[in-house]
């Protein structure tokens, strides 16, 4: 089969193997032995190494951070640098909590995402299946009004929104945060992704609901809704970190600190002249990132698969 | 069929309703569309006209002026250094996003293609960073990038002093760059490894036994096999690289200089600095004609490589 490289990619039917697109490459036992070549040993090696390499870029920086944010100040700057801190200091953890309150912040981009991405899944997943399986008049025309969205960057929108959510009373507050991008533009590829889903389902699962005296909603919720698990995680885990990781947003409808989400307080531990104390802010950072890897860690294949789809948007 | 928790109760349905059922599908189409549809209404299509709308105003927050100017704004726009600079700020940064994005996902595809050991966690190292917050990533990266930060201390233990890497235009630059195709390549690194994957084992191993060399077969044979994806994979990196924000605003704010000052982040600073809301409504109609063109040059290219592969 050929790799089908277009948004398309969890239109597989519901079975519990992940679609071959985007999915990581099988594991090297999976393949048959004669289907490639070895290398010799020393090419090998090499080529391995220059993964290696290759690699630090990608890696350090992360360890970078969370050790940098153990050292005290005298040893965070030191020439030639410490790849370990020679004395273990927890006290910039205090200082994140201390200095700005931190941890409603954190709650604050919690809540929201979790919220923007329940409400994009309800409103993907009713209107990608209405879309691939209801004709309606119009139906058509009001897709590729939705498509449109994709077509839309958030920039070219946020003068318009920001006079809206001003109009309305509700700037600095976590309205526009959540129901733009639960109803707006960025739910729509996530739409687009159940749409896809839905139309490589087979009807024959929805005829046998019919028969047995279905109404509509109830084919969708009880059959098509729960059949179709492998995208909702995909656009479950992109909608999650879109929402987890917004900036431009933020810091234009947001002005006080408690109202802050956490991309937009990591910026804010400077000092009185503006530098940044950067072992605070490294912490601050450490907290933020470690618990996205750890799931990432935990389940990669689904982030790998959900995320693939959004590098398709770019 | 499948063995899912699917409970399906029988439900008995008079002949009367029976009659209009197709009536009443099409409104549950409509009411599960009608979230979607109407929010992109609200969030989408009227923001663009009025966006728009406002372009021909001259609309300043501050002084609290909001006068129809006509085409003021956009004869503004051509006159204006800041906006030429910014464009080529904008034409700088995505050329060398995708240079140096895509040859990297290409060779880092390539590489985790060859079934050396630990492929599955150089894998996850080098997509990582996609999970990671972007503002978090900049940070970190920011604080490497000091002059006294991480990367100078290294090269002075090495005994080499480097420069001061946010201070000066063109480093600064190639820094917002690097930065960005650190955090995203691995994106781009899992579509060109499911195209190779793709490409048939028979044509590679006909190519091996007419003598051809790895390199040889590279650029003959999987290359062009693959040209439409990283041809897709190029327009959707510049049209996301248009986008960037983010990295600007925390790592350089748009400096030293106006040398990163971007094309949205020029907009932002028009609109939500200066408070010049008409101005900046033009420069976002200008971004949408942007990404609009590249859009549909990427869908006129996707239309061709379907028949190419058909």
């Amino acid at each position: 089969m050929r790799s089908d490289v277009s948004p398309a990619p969890v239109a597989g039917p519901a079975t519990d193997d992940p679609p071959a697109l985007a999915g990581p490459p099988p594991a090297v036992g999976d393949v048959p032995v004669a289907r490639r070549r070895r290398r010799p040993r020393a090419v090998r090696g090499l080529l391995v190494a220059l993964l290696v390499v290759l690699s630090v870029p990608f890696v350090f920086p992360t360890w970078w951070m969370a050790t940098s944010s153990l050292k005290p100040m005298s040893e965070i700057l030191r020439v030639p640098p410490t790849l370990w801190p020679q004395d273990v200091s927890w006290g910039a953890y205090a200082d994140v909590f201390a200095l700005q309150p931190f941890a409603q912040q954190y709650w604050n981009s919690l809540y929201i995402a979790v919220l923007v991405t329940a409400g994009t899944i309800l409103v993907a997943s009713l209107a990608g299946y209405a879309f691939a399986r209801i004709s309606f008049p119009g139906a058509n025309v009001l897709f590729v009004l939705v498509l449109a969205g994709m077509l839309v960057p958030a920039e070219v929108t946020i003068v318009p929104l920001f006079r809206l959510v001003n109009t309305l009373g509700l700037i600095d507050t976590h309205w526009p945060l959540i129901v733009v991008p639960i109803f707006g533009a960025p739910s729509v590829l996530a739409t687009f992704i159940m749409r896809q889903f839905f139309l490589g389902l087979p009807r024959e699962l929805e005829e046998a609901g019919r028969m047995d005296g279905l109404s509509r909603w109830g084919i969708f919720w009880r059959i098509a809704f729960p059949l179709a698990r492998p995208a909702v995680a995909a656009v479950a885990i992109f909608t999650f970190l879109k929402s987890w990781n917004l900036y431009l947003e933020p810091i234009v409808y947001l002005s006080s600190r408690e109202n802050f989400t956490l991309p937009q307080a990591l910026t804010q531990y400077v000092d009185a002249y503006g530098g940044p104390m950067w072992n605070v802010q490294l912490a601050a950072t450490t907290l933020t990132v470690i618990p996205v890897l750890a799931v990432f860690l935990v389940a990669q294949r689904q982030f790998v698969q959900g995320l693939a789809h959004t590098g398709l948007k770019g | 069929m499948t063995s899912g928790p699917v409970a399906v109760r029988p439900r008995v349905r008079s002949s009367r309703t029976r009659g209009s059922a197709a009536e009443r599908d099409r409104l549950v189409g409509y009411a599960m569309v009608a979230p979607q549809v109407l929010g992109t209404i609200a969030f989408v299509v009227v923001p663009l006209v009025t966006v728009a709308w406002y372009s021909l105003h001259e609309w300043n927050v501050l002084a609290g002026t909001f006068t129809f100017s006509g085409t003021a704004n956009y004869e503004r726009m051509l006159a204006d250094p800041g906006l030429r600079d910014a464009l080529a700020a904008s034409l700088w940064f995505s050329i060398g996003l995708v240079v140096l994005n895509v040859s990297l996902a290409l060779l880092l595809a390539v590489l985790l293609d060859q079934r050396l050991p630990g492929t599955t966690t150089f894998r996850t190292f080098f997509f990582s960073p996609v999970v990671v917050s972007l503002v978090a990533w900049t940070i970190v990266w920011g604080f490497l990038l000091q002059d006294d930060g991480g990367i100078n201390g290294f090269l002075a233990a090495l005994g080499v002093d480097g420069p001061n890497w946010l201070r000066s235009g063109p480093t600064a630059m190639l820094a917002v760059i690097v930065v960005q195709v650190f955090k995203n390549v691995g994106l781009n690194m899992i579509l060109f490894l499911a195209a190779l994957q793709s490409v048939p084992e028979e044509v590679q191993e006909a190519a091996r036994i007419d003598g051809a060399g790895a390199w040889r077969r590279f650029r003959s044979i999987t290359l062009p096999l693959i040209s439409p994806t990283v041809l897709l994979v190029s327009i959707l990196t510049v049209v996301g690289s248009l986008e960037v924000f983010a990295q600007i605003d925390v790592l350089t704010g748009g400096g030293p200089g106006n040398s990163t000052t971007v094309l949205v982040y020029y907009l932002y600073q028009q609109a939500f600095r200066f408070n010049e809301f008409g101005y900046a409504s033009a420069i976002s109609v200008l971004l949408f004609v942007i990404v609009l063109a590249l859009t549909l040059i990427q869908w006129r290219t996707r239309k061709r490589w379907v028949h190419d592969e058909v």
